[in-house]
């Protein structure tokens, strides 16, 4: 059971956040004042349907994007005031994402891949390569170590993507639509991996879908519209992946 | 937190093992340029090395005096302004080492029953040092013989083969010239063509006074050329100025005349050749970089699809922690490795081209550390310069917005 840590601020807090994009003389209102805490040690599913700005906040979130107005404090810093140096520094240790289509480099192993994040921070050499086993190890692929992506399935590579994204201990995990592109028995093995990160490690999740069951896997369902958060509320008895994809296992193989 | 350039050198390296043929062939702009740059010096210092040995092989300690002022057109033997007095002045001036006088006269020589025109030349022993000629048989003629205007002989080897059969001794037979007999005294060895193409070893030499008396019948004892050996390197200028005021002053001159000679100075002519010849080295290398120009903006052409074909990748890299600092540092170290590899292999090309192309054209070709220093150089340069601006468009890209790049 993830524990909600005792500090004075959440570790994600949006206040009013706006985002606006001109887009060829029109501006298109992506977010319209979205307030949202996140604690550490949670396990959020951001829903909606596409267009409701959910990719926007994630970006916002993820210090990848700046919003129009409101104000975001990630760990109590004010990371729009933060340079870019700093803010890359900031994604390389504190986040870890996850997106819908891996974004694995297509010609290197996956153990280079999840040493990638390693090599931005200045750990090189065997450091590197062990703490890249590790993460490897944790979401059960180590034996696909020297796997080219194309030689994997989508879910393998998912895995890969989500070692990559906790090779360097991040206090949240950000993950975009990471059961897009997968079937329900890979879907529920992946979400499988996310709950027992956030288990095991207590890392924060916050994920990113427009399937209702996937959010299930989580602890809370935000659900955004139009801009605007319309629903926060608990998932009453969360389900765990690990035993329903065993389900769709034995029930492909019957 | 910056990325250490091993790793940014495997990122890049990684990248350009990615597309194997489009990095050859981009690189292949850079080996032709680095090639061209390396194979067109070569041939431009190896022009000038030739010329450089020439100009040496005739002393470039040497100053020769022609009768009639510079830049005037000068019928042989129609200006008399130079004369043996002059040069027995001259020889005694300090910092001349020895000064000899030629008189030339174009004859017909008999030996038996074989002839021969060529050039007579008329000098003094003087002529021994200062064109470096060696005997393969007999002597050079002595002063003596000079002061009596004796009828010898040392005869070159072109005009030996020509009039003698070969093995024969020709020291101590007579040949004619102008009907009149003169004994061989002594056979030249070989010396070669002159920087003019000339053959230097179709000549005879007689004593000068035989020449003006026997073969011109003149008295004026005049000359057609005076050459001085000047005793080191950093005197000639001072010598130069020395023989320009005795010669005025000896062909009373006053200050409103021209010169009645020309004074020329071969440390000058050398000093001239090696500008020309620097100038057309650098005329060659310059055209020769722009196909190394042309070859960085097919780096630039390449690494600016390749940014746009790796928008997600970058997105990605920004999105696990790439600074803008590491993205630009990891494109312009791709396309710094493409220039670097390129020059490698045009250097290779370049003096495999230059040794081909002097094994063909007979042309001697220098390769130096300073062509190839310079050809590598410049493709850093082109290579820093054409991949700075494709390194820049994807350092700026916004991680949002390059991550959702279809």
């Amino acid at each position: 059971m993830g524990t909600v840590s005792r500090h004075d601020h959440p570790l994600v807090d949006c206040r009013g956040l706006t985002k606006v994009y001109p887009l060829s003389g029109v501006e298109v209102h992506a977010l319209r004042g979205v307030d949202l805490r996140v604690e550490r040690g949670e396990m959020v599913a951001v829903m909606g349907p596409s267009g409701s700005g959910k990719s926007t906040l994630m970006h916002i979130i993820g210090c990848m994007d700046t919003q129009t107005g409101g104000s975001y404090l990630l760990d109590g810093v004010d990371v729009s005031n933060v340079p870019e140096k700093e803010l890359a520094a900031i994604r390389n240790k504190k986040l870890g994402f996850v997106f819908q289509r891996y974004n694995l480099l297509p010609r290197a192993t996956a153990l280079y891949n999840v040493e990638l994040p390693l090599f931005y921070a200045g750990v090189t050499g065997s450091a590197a390569e062990e703490k890249a086993r590790a993460a490897l190890e944790q979401v059960g692929i180590l034996h696909l170590a020297d796997h080219l992506p194309n030689q994997m399935s989508g879910g393998q590579q998912q895995r890969v993507a989500i070692a990559r994204a906790v090779v360097n201990d991040p206090l949240l995990i950000l993950a975009d639509e990471p059961t897009g592109a997968l079937d329900t028995a890979s879907s529920a093995e992946v979400m499988g991996v996310f709950q027992k990160m956030h288990e095991e490690r207590g890392v924060t999740v916050i994920i990113i879908t427009h399937e209702p069951h996937i959010a299930e896997f989580c602890r809370r369902k935000v659900t955004l519209r139009d801009g605007r958060i319309i629903s926060d509320q608990p998932v009453a008895n969360s389900a765990s992946a690990g035993e329903e994809a065993l389900q769709c296992r034995s029930k492909s193989a019957s | 937190m910056s990325v250490k350039i091993g790793v940014l050198s495997d990122f890049a390296f990684r990248a350009l093992k990615a597309n194997k043929m489009r990095s050859i062939l981009t690189m292949l702009g850079i080996i032709i340029g680095v090639a061209a740059v390396i194979l067109m010096m070569s041939i431009g210092q190896g022009a000038q090395q030739q010329v450089m040995s020439r100009i040496n092989r005739l002393g470039t300690n040497m100053l020769t005096i022609f009768p009639g002022a510079a830049g005037q057109f000068v019928r042989s033997g129609s200006v008399n302004t130079l004369t043996l007095d002059d040069v027995e002045a001259v020889h005694r001036l300090p910092g001349v080492q020895v000064a000899a006088p030629t008189v030339r006269s174009s004859q017909l020589v008999t030996c038996g029953n074989k002839t021969w025109t060529t050039s007579i030349t008329g000098t003094t022993p003087e002529i021994v040092d200062i064109s470096s000629l060696t005997l393969e048989r007999g002597r050079f003629f002595g002063r003596s013989e000079v002061n009596g205007a004796a009828t010898v002989a040392v005869i070159g080897q072109t005009v030996y083969t020509n009039l003698y059969t070969p093995g024969v001794n020709p020291v101590g037979t007579e040949i004619r010239i102008r009907g009149e007999a003169y004994r061989v005294i002594g056979l030249l060895q070989t010396v070669g063509a002159s920087s003019g193409g000339s053959d230097q070893d179709d000549v005879v030499y007689i004593p000068v006074t035989t020449v003006q008396l026997r073969l011109l019948g003149t008295t004026d004892r005049s000359i057609n050329m005076m050459q001085v050996q000047v005793a080191g390197q950093d005197q000639m200028e001072s010598v130069q100025d020395a023989i320009t005021s005795l010669l005025r002053k000896r062909h009373r001159l006053n200050d409103s005349q021209e010169d009645d000679f020309t004074i020329r100075n071969m440390a000058q002519l050398q000093s001239e050749a090696k500008n020309i010849t620097g100038i057309l080295t650098l005329f060659l290398a310059g055209v020769a970089a722009i196909s190394l120009i042309v070859g960085g903006i097919g780096v630039m052409n390449i690494m600016l699809v390749s940014v746009t074909e790796r928008t997600r990748e970058i997105g990605v890299r920004m999105a696990i922690g790439a600074s803008r600092q590491d993205i630009l540092n990891q494109f312009l170290l791709e396309a710094v490795l493409l220039s670097l590899s390129g020059s490698f292999i045009g250097i290779i090309v370049g003096i495999a081209g230059s040794k081909i192309f002097s094994a063909f054209s007979g042309w001697s070709t220098v390769i130096s550390f300073t062509s190839i220093l310079i050809a590598v150089g410049f493709a850093l340069l082109v290579g820093i310069f054409f991949g700075y601006y494709p390194a820049r468009q994807a350092a700026r890209l916004r991680p949002a917005e390059a991550l959702s790049y279809e």
